[in-house]
């Protein structure tokens, strides 16, 4: 009767599920709101430096940035399908894509940090480090602050994310989400649409002028 | 009806929550709400009085114009620790993290809190969050006050990484309860319970909870760019390398203005409480309180500009945050009418948790409405960074907020203890604790006005008799709260035994035994009635809420 993964302040394993679905959305919104303060910024300091802020718009490479976008829509499509699968019961399914969703987050680190290699060599760093000769002026030193900051907290998420995909993805081989009851499963999700959320909103500001 | 009375007062079926189980790692492993909300308290409470020792230095120094007791880096230090500590150390967490943790799943029938694990991960959060941020205080000596203002905070010689990771620590501590809350109070409400009925108590820690969720990640990474920026020279609030300080203050204040109603909210739940109870009557308008509390977690939001009247704001903008914060003084004042009203024809019982009630009442009232005035940008370009500020703050904050904490503390303590405190004591200390504040702040008003800079170190001679007054009121405000709490600790062990419900509450949480056991509830209550309804006797809200 009392399933063992039932906490015993709730009166059945819907009511858990309930409860966790709705925290994590809740957990979501803060996540939300801790990037609007980094965007919050972006649009001030683009408003102050407009035209540098193009220029480097223009400058980062768009191929990078959309290819990446392309990855983690994938990976969206596959962790969501990781959540059908469990909803059916289909437990070697679910691992796939569990581990496809956790591999797509590797192929968009190893593109990120190949465009972070070229910034490097051309010194479009961020702050004190900022020697980009095309384009010395302090707005363009504020855009790849920003630009640094924000891809790289959202490559902080994304890393987060990874180790959450990998882990769940062994537990789905193991067997432990079942169709009665995979409600972490379903949070684990939620939590990699927030990582795509947040670069469907990065990739425009960043890259497309 | 078929249920007897007994079955959720008299009989005890499983032993209470301090007794269920013993020793050090049966508390330190606990998932109980209540326990964790015991040591949320115990944790807040040495906060309080470590942050009280700060300001009775800084006040000490400040009897004579000049050099009294510490050098002028010293006193800096001394106010960042000062302010650090009550800020974020105990006025954020006080009450919502120990009280509200303590009761709100009491005060809706439910077994625990949604997520205990999360609970008690908040719990060493803080912990870890306070320890990191004490310690770089002490060992980094930061002098930036506890605002962190850009570009100050970039480039201060003294240690400021450690104490913005410390509260960035801490606001995770903050949004893990948060969370908890809110998914508390939308799923684990008892059957019959609505939230037209809910106790005022647990919708201003649910309104409060909103507001830090949606407002401490802001916080975080504000600070985290001023950690960035003083660790790495980032420059992106400094405006030598075209970074604009003035960001730093909007987005610091879009969390640190409603922080402030992260502070008073839950003092205001305290005090519907006290008020309904020690009145015997129900509120003159529950609805009234209900909303004005959800009205002012809202309008907090839009306010935060006040702060920065002098930093370069258009008058227009000044104007509408100005209006935008005249709104929670309208919201405020519906509250202050409301408890008075609640004790027109009451059948008043005076006891400590109402005299903390009356202190706060005319405390939390000139404080708000020297915010009012402060909210006007013609007056406010002449109060600011005055000790017109600090008195206008520490009314809202201590006369509001710490006041409610206090009275908390005795209106609860049979609840979490099933002990009496000595209620004269308790009486004399509130009365102490009321004087000891009004000396101390009302002083300041009247030095902020004559132009006493805040933070300075040393003032004009003309001041001194004021600033003694001031410290006077310090010393016997410091003496008083020592005195209340140590009254607490005392009887924690040799208090007499209370009974389920000295004050003949109706509220939900007094219908189980005190202290209650390890589930709460010895039934699962059915509360389809109002916790301020005192046309039942106490015999039939316990009959009612046990029947099945």
């Amino acid at each position: 009767m009392h399933a063992p993964e039932l906490g015993e302040q709730f009166s059945d394993l819907e009511h858990q599920a309930a409860a966790l679905r709705f925290g994590m959305w809740v957990f979501v919104v803060s996540e939300i709101l801790l990037f609007a303060a980094l965007f919050t910024l972006y649009a001030a300091y683009r408003t102050m430096f407009p035209s540098d802020f193009r220029a480097g718009v223009l400058h980062n490479t768009f191929a990078y940035g959309t290819a990446n976008l392309f990855v983690l829509l994938t990976s969206g499509l596959t962790a969501a399908l990781a959540v059908f699968g469990a909803r059916t019961d289909r437990r070697v399914f679910t691992g796939v894509m569990l581990s496809t969703t956790a591999g797509l987050g590797l192929a968009f680190l190893a593109i990120k940090l190949t465009e972070y290699g070229k910034h490097i060599e051309e010194g479009s760093l961020p702050g004190p480090w900022y020697h980009y000769s095309e384009l010395p002026t302090f707005g363009g030193n504020r855009f790849f602050t920003m630009y640094w900051g924000m891809t790289g907290f959202h490559a902080l998420h994304l890393t987060a994310g990874v180790l959450v995909m990998g882990w769940m993805a062994v537990r789905a081989f193991q067997g432990r989400y079942t169709a009665r009851y995979h409600v972490k499963l379903e949070m684990g999700s939620l939590y990699w649409a927030l990582i795509d959320l947040m670069w469907i909103f990065l990739w425009p500001i960043l890259y497309l002028s | 009806m078929s249920a007897p009375a007994e079955i959720l007062a008299e009989s005890t079926p499983e032993p209470d929550y301090l007794s269920v189980e013993s020793g050090i790692w049966s508390w330190l492993n606990t998932r109980d709400h209540k326990r964790i909300g015991v040591m949320f308290l115990a944790t807040v409470t040495a906060m309080f009085l470590i942050g009280g020792c700060f300001a009775l230095a800084m006040r000490t120094e400040l009897l004579t114009p000049n050099r009294t007791i510490m050098d002028a880096m010293t006193y800096d230090r001394m106010f960042t620790l000062h302010g650090v500590t009550m800020v974020w150390l105990f006025l954020v967490p006080s009450i919502p993290a120990s009280f509200g943790n303590f009761l709100l799943p009491l005060q809706i029938g439910a077994r625990d809190l949604a997520f205990p694990k999360l609970n008690l991960m908040s719990f060493y959060t803080f912990v870890l969050g306070a320890v990191i941020t004490f310690g770089g205080m002490m060992v980094g000596g930061t002098d930036t006050g506890w605002t962190f203002y850009a570009p100050y905070a970039d480039s201060t010689p003294t240690d400021v990484v450690p104490v913005v990771v410390g509260i960035f620590i801490l606001g995770m501590s903050s949004i893990f309860s948060g969370i908890n809350f809110i998914a508390t109070t939308h799923l684990m409400r008892a059957r019959g319970l609505r939230w037209g009925n809910m106790p005022l108590f647990v919708w201003t820690i649910y309104a409060t909870s909103v507001i830090m969720v949606l407002a401490t990640p802001v916080l975080g990474m504000a600070l985290a760019l001023v950690g960035l920026d003083h660790a790495l020279r980032l420059g992106i609030f400094d405006p030598a390398v075209g970074g604009d300080p003035v960001l730093f203050q909007h987005i610091f204040w879009f969390y640190s203005h409603p922080a402030v109603y992260i502070m008073i909210l839950p003092g205001m739940g305290v005090i519907s409480e006290v008020v309904t109870t020690f009145a015997h009557r129900r509120l003159s308008s529950y609805v009234a309180v209900a909303v004005s509390t959800l009205g002012i977690a809202f309008v907090g939001f839009l306010t935060w500009g006040h702060h920065m009247f002098v930093s370069g704001m258009s008058t227009f903008d000044a104007g509408v945050f100005g209006v935008m914060s005249m709104f929670v003084a309208i919201f405020s004042a519906i509250k202050v009418f409301t408890w008075t009203g609640t004790l027109y024809r009451g059948q008043i019982l005076v006891r400590t948790p109402l005299i903390y009630f009356f202190g706060f009442l005319f405390l939390f009232v000139f404080g708000g409405m020297t915010g009012v005035a402060l909210a006007t940008q013609s007056l406010d370009v002449h109060w600011t960074d005055t000790y017109f500020v600090v008195a206008h703050f520490h009314f809202v904050m201590v006369g509001g907020s710490v006041t409610a904490f206090l009275a908390a503390a005795h209106l609860w303590f049979p609840k979490m203890f099933g002990r009496v405190y000595n209620e004269r004591m308790g009486m004399l200390t509130a009365t102490a604790v009321f004087i000891g504040f009004v000396l101390t702040f009302f002083p300041q008003f009247l030095l902020g006005n004559m132009g006493m800079p805040r933070r300075y170190y040393s003032y004009p001679p003309r001041f001194q008799f004021l600033h003694v007054l001031s410290t006077g009121g310090a010393w016997l405000l410091g003496g008083a709260v020592l005195l209340a709490i140590g009254n607490l600790v005392v009887a924690l062990r040799w208090g007499a035994r209370a009974s389920a419900n000295p004050w003949h509450s109706r509220g939900f949480e007094w219908l189980t035994p005190s202290p209650p056991p390890k589930h709460n509830f010895p039934v699962t209550p059915q509360l389809d009635f109002s916790p301020y309804d005192y046309s039942m006797t106490e015999e039939e809200a316990r009959a009612r809420a046990g029947a099945r």
